[in-house]
């Protein structure tokens, strides 16, 4: 019993931070329909003011004040006003892909303020090692004391503020249509600012309350409490605020008790700990009946009042302009490659071919998303679970790497259809969020094991030989890569072009109206899951050939995000996109990488805010000036042709 | 003065003829668009205190148009609309609503996902314990169809009783003016018969209406004034009595469109519904 306990109370703390994260996810959905994941970087910016609030010597109390009840709010009504105001009723990718963007750029930005030095967190109200008082015989510190007693306070008074003002309701109605709700008098604007700033405001205080625990403020610990705090919020099914609160506190509390009680030493118990919330994300996800589609997109009754939206479909151009840009595009490709194969550098080759693999696994994005309309947070896992297959055949069986190369694709494409399955009948969100789950725990179990990731050290992957040709060195094998690219994008575009692009491009729209007009949507779904996930396989396996040495880190979870926010803000409905993505991601991370440490960050920092106009260019940014820039010749080859036609009578 | 020339004396000659009725609601030369859609043009008319106009017109005539930018749900790129003396031109809709002006929207606008009597509390906002309750009673006792239903979620009631939840909204509470779209909408006509029962109550209990309907005969009943909209622009306004024979002969009973014979003004500048680019 007392072993018990003192696995408990450490969990303690980590359960009221979930709860209050959780609070604030659920408030927010309710409010304004957005799962804003950018918390988890709320929470790390408030540690962080906090802790070098009071090292530069502030009272605790007023390092508190200043960032949590200041700063935290007043970030979250700024994002609310700025953009997620705008996507209210946009579909769940609209949603997602900017929160995203913030989840990297936040911490980016604050690295490139503050610098990367280790900072020893602070903790709030009581010294976090003394010990108070003893329960059935195990210390009760200071950390668990406070965090538990604020949590609980915070918690009443928004209970009673929800209940006595009616405000829970109104949230409700702004949610569902803010312009309806302004009918009723009631100003939308405020309600959804009023509930960005509270939940944010419990953001920031999870992330104060919880910095302590972890021997260093980093943002990396804020992201895993956040996907714990969604796990939270999946057990009270996005809605209900008592079931979020206990399902916050029991996850903590089970989690310490289970690592408490798993032998020591072995994957599962390290693994496990950190992995068990994404577990019972993943189990309340596919269980839950309610969460079957989530939030119900009803859609506004008042959309009719905003113009349409201009179509996703590039606009039918001038013949002359038509052609004219497709000579372009080939002149400029050819130039483009031979400049590569001749005239540059060494390093530069290297981050070439890296650029165009990355284009390989970018391109199953164009596949799932840009072609399905389907959100997976988990496209890095597959590109891991290819370039471990080619890794550990080479190894093993000395299979040669192509051979590999198609066996690493077909093990993806099984992993992405088993993925698939239980996402069936589940809402954007959902899938988003159960794709993310399997990620982490990949990241945190399977691919910890010595017969997948190759344990501590890695892998060590061969280049490929075909035909007793070597391509070995770094010339031949940029030369294998844009080979395989081109192979891999002609398939993209034969697959858009074909019976099941068009029925993909249908479920896109709307999967009820696929479905009405006899359009398979589970069985599609599987099949853009695993045709994504073969691609991802491939590109993953070329990506661990070209470094001749694969280790879990490459795929770690993270990338996924990352790579989803990259190929959106380029563009993620071509397969030019996704190309012009990997390239533009590997050149800058080359050219970043030259410059100081400090600003190893600015990548994330620039591609987390070209994210942010996906509200705006869901098409992205190169693809809406590619547009433009056709809007504009065409413009002057109509100037011309009247020009000279009026010369001509 | 935008508009056409066919028209019977301007608007500002007829309110001197009666300076009793001081118009609730003056719109003057609104303009408005989606986007690059333009869909109304120098739309001007007024609602005197107290009365009932209905506005009438084909498909597309910018009806609903009207009715959102008086409602500050779209926002009017010219002109000006003045309720009760002020200038509310700018104003966000939920200043409008609070008002007392309110506005029921074109087909099923009710919360989907919040019940029956959820969606009834919203729209009871701002006034005390005993007055909800009795409006709540009001508004069952009118539509007795819903009272059976106050806890079902209002979007999966039938499109006939969202349409009935919508109308019970508006109706609840008296106002200063009401702005109906569509009343006849979905709804059986004895359903429809209530519900013009129950405006002309709030009328003579002092509320104004604004209404827009399809079934002509029906708003012309009730209105004692008519503003005939086409192509974004008034062709006609003036009392019911007076102009109710040629709206009647315009726009003939079930047509979708205009009735173009000769008499029929021709519309200056064109081909107003395709997209100007801004
Ligand atoms: N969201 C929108 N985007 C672009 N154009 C619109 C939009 N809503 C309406 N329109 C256009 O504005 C014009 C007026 O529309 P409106 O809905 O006001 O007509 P209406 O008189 O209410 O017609 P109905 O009798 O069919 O309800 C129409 O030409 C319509 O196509
Ligand atoms: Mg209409």
């Amino acid at each position: 019993m007392s072993q018990f306990v003192s696995f408990v109370l450490p969990g303690i703390p980590y359960g009221c931070a979930y709860a209050l994260m959780a609070a604030g996810l659920v408030l927010t959905y309710q409010a304004s329909g957005v799962f804003n994941l950018a918390f988890g970087a709320q929470a790390f910016v408030s540690a962080v003011l906090f802790t070098i609030a009071v090292r530069a010597g502030w009272p605790g109390w007023i390092a508190f004040l200043v960032s949590v009840v200041l700063a935290a709010p007043l970030i979250g009504v700024l994002l609310e006003q700025v953009l997620f105001r705008f996507t209210r009723t946009a579909p769940p990718l609209v949603k997602l892909v900017p929160a995203l963007g913030l989840l990297i750029a936040i911490p980016s930005l604050v690295q490139l303020v503050i610098g990367t030095s280790a900072r020893v967190p602070s903790s709030l109200l009581l010294s976090p090692s003394e010990v108070y008082f003893h329960l059935a015989g195990s210390p009760v510190s200071g950390e668990e004391l406070s965090t538990t007693v604020v949590a609980v306070v915070v918690i009443i008074l928004l209970a009673l503020l929800l209940q006595s003002s009616g405000l829970g309701l109104r949230m409700r109605a702004v949610v569902e249509s803010p312009r309806m709700a302004e009918l009723a008098g009631i100003r939308s604007e405020r309600v959804s600012a009023f509930a960005w700033g509270i939940s944010s405001l419990f953001a920031g205080l999870a992330g104060v309350l919880l910095a302590p625990i972890y021997p260093q403020v980093n943002a990396a610990n804020f992201t895993a409490l956040l996907v714990a705090a969604v796990a939270a919020a999946a057990i009270g099914g996005f809605a209900s605020m008592p079931l979020t609160l206990l399902g916050g506190v029991v996850l903590g509390i089970v989690q310490e008790v289970i690592a408490g009680y798993l032998p020591s030493g072995s994957v599962l118990s390290s693994g496990l700990r950190p992995a068990f919330p994404f577990v019972v994300l993943a189990v309340v996800l596919v269980s839950r009946r309610s969460l079957r589609g989530a939030q119900p997109s009803l859609g506004d009754p008042l959309a009719g009042c905003d113009p349409p939206p201009p179509s996703l479909r590039p606009p039918a151009r001038m013949a002359e302009v038509a052609i004219g840009s497709r000579v372009f595009a080939g002149v400029l490709a050819a130039l483009l490659l031979v400049t590569a194969a001749v005239l540059v550098p060494g390093n530069w080759e290297f981050t070439l071919t890296q650029g165009l693999v990355l284009s390989v696994i970018f391109l199953s994005i164009t596949v799932l998303t840009g072609l399905g309309g389907q959100i997976s947070l988990c496209q890095a896992t597959f590109a891991g679970a290819g370039a471990f297959a080619v890794g550990q055949l080479a190894a093993h069986f000395g299979t040669p790497v192509l051979l590999g190369l198609l066996v690493g694709g077909g093990l993806a494409a099984g992993i992405g259809a088993l993925v698939a399955l239980p996402t069936l009948r589940l809402g954007g969100l959902s899938v988003g969020l159960l794709t993310l789950s399997f990620a982490l725990v990949a990241d945190n179990v399977l691919f910890l094991y010595s017969w997948s990731g190759g344990g501590g050290s890695g892998l060590s992957v061969p280049r490929p030989t075909v035909a007793g040709i070597s391509f070995a060195s770094s010339s031949a094998f940029f030369w294998l890569v844009v080979v395989l690219l081109a192979l891999v994008s002609l398939a993209v575009r034969l697959l858009g072009a074909g019976t099941t692009g068009q029925e993909l491009a249908a479920i896109r729209g709307s999967e009820i109206g696929a479905a009405s007009i006899g359009v398979n949507v589970n069985r599609l779904r599987v099949v853009a899951f695993t045709l994504s996930a073969a691609v991802a396989g491939v590109g993953g396996g070329l990506y661990a050939s070209l470094q001749q040495s694969v280790s879990p880190t490459d795929f770690n979870y993270q990338f996924s995000l990352v790579y989803v926010v990259v190929v959106a803000s380029i563009g993620i409905y071509t397969v030019a996109g996704a190309i012009e993505a990997g390239l533009a991601y590997t050149v800058l991370l080359q050219l970043i990488g030259n410059l100081p440490s400090r600003y190893s960050s600015l990548l994330g920092l620039v591609f987390g805010l070209v994210a942010l106009s996906y509200v705006r260019h869901p098409e992205g940014v190169v693809e809406y000036a590619r547009i433009w820039a056709l809007d504009r010749a065409e413009q002057l080859a109509r100037l011309l042709k009247r020009h000279e036609q009026a010369a001509g009578s | 003065m935008t508009a056409p020339r066919t028209l019977p004396p301007p608007a500002s000659d007829r309110r001197l003829a009666q300076p009793e009725r001081l118009p609730l609601l003056d719109v003057q030369g609104v303009e408005a668009a989606y986007g690059p859609y333009r869909a109304l043009f120098g739309v001007s008319f007024s609602v005197p205190a107290g009365s009932a106009v209905a506005l009438v017109g084909p498909n597309g005539a910018g009806k609903t148009t009207v009715a959102r930018v008086i409602s500050g749900l779209l926002r009017a790129s010219a002109g000006t609309i003045a309720f009760d003396g002020q200038e509310i031109t700018r104003w966000p809709a939920w200043r409008i609503a609070r008002a007392g002006l309110v506005h029921a929207p074109e087909g099923r606008s009710v919360f989907a996902s919040l019940s029956v009597e959820e969606n009834l509390v919203l729209a009871l906002k701002g006034v005390n314990h005993r007055a909800q309750a009795e409006a709540l009673e009001r508004a069952y006792g009118a539509f007795e169809h819903l009272a059976r239903r106050k806890d079902q979620q209002a979007g999966t009631l039938s499109g006939g009783e969202q349409r009935m939840l919508s109308l019970a909204k508006v109706l609840a509470l008296p106002r200063r003016l009401l702005v109906v779209d569509e009343v006849s909408l979905g709804l059986a006509p004895a359903v429809v018969d209530e519900v013009f029962d129950a405006m002309r109550q709030i009328l003579r209990a002092g509320t104004s209406i604004l209404v827009v309907e399809q079934h002509v005969e029906r708003a012309l009943a009730l209105a004692e004034r008519v503003v005939l909209l086409a192509h974004g622009r008034v062709l006609r306004e003036g009392p019911t009595a007076e102009i109710a024979p040629e709206v009647s002969r315009l726009l003939p009973t079930g047509a979708g469109t205009l009735n173009t014979s000769p008499a029929a003004p021709q519309q200056p500048g064109g081909e107003p519904d395709r997209p100007e680019a801004e």
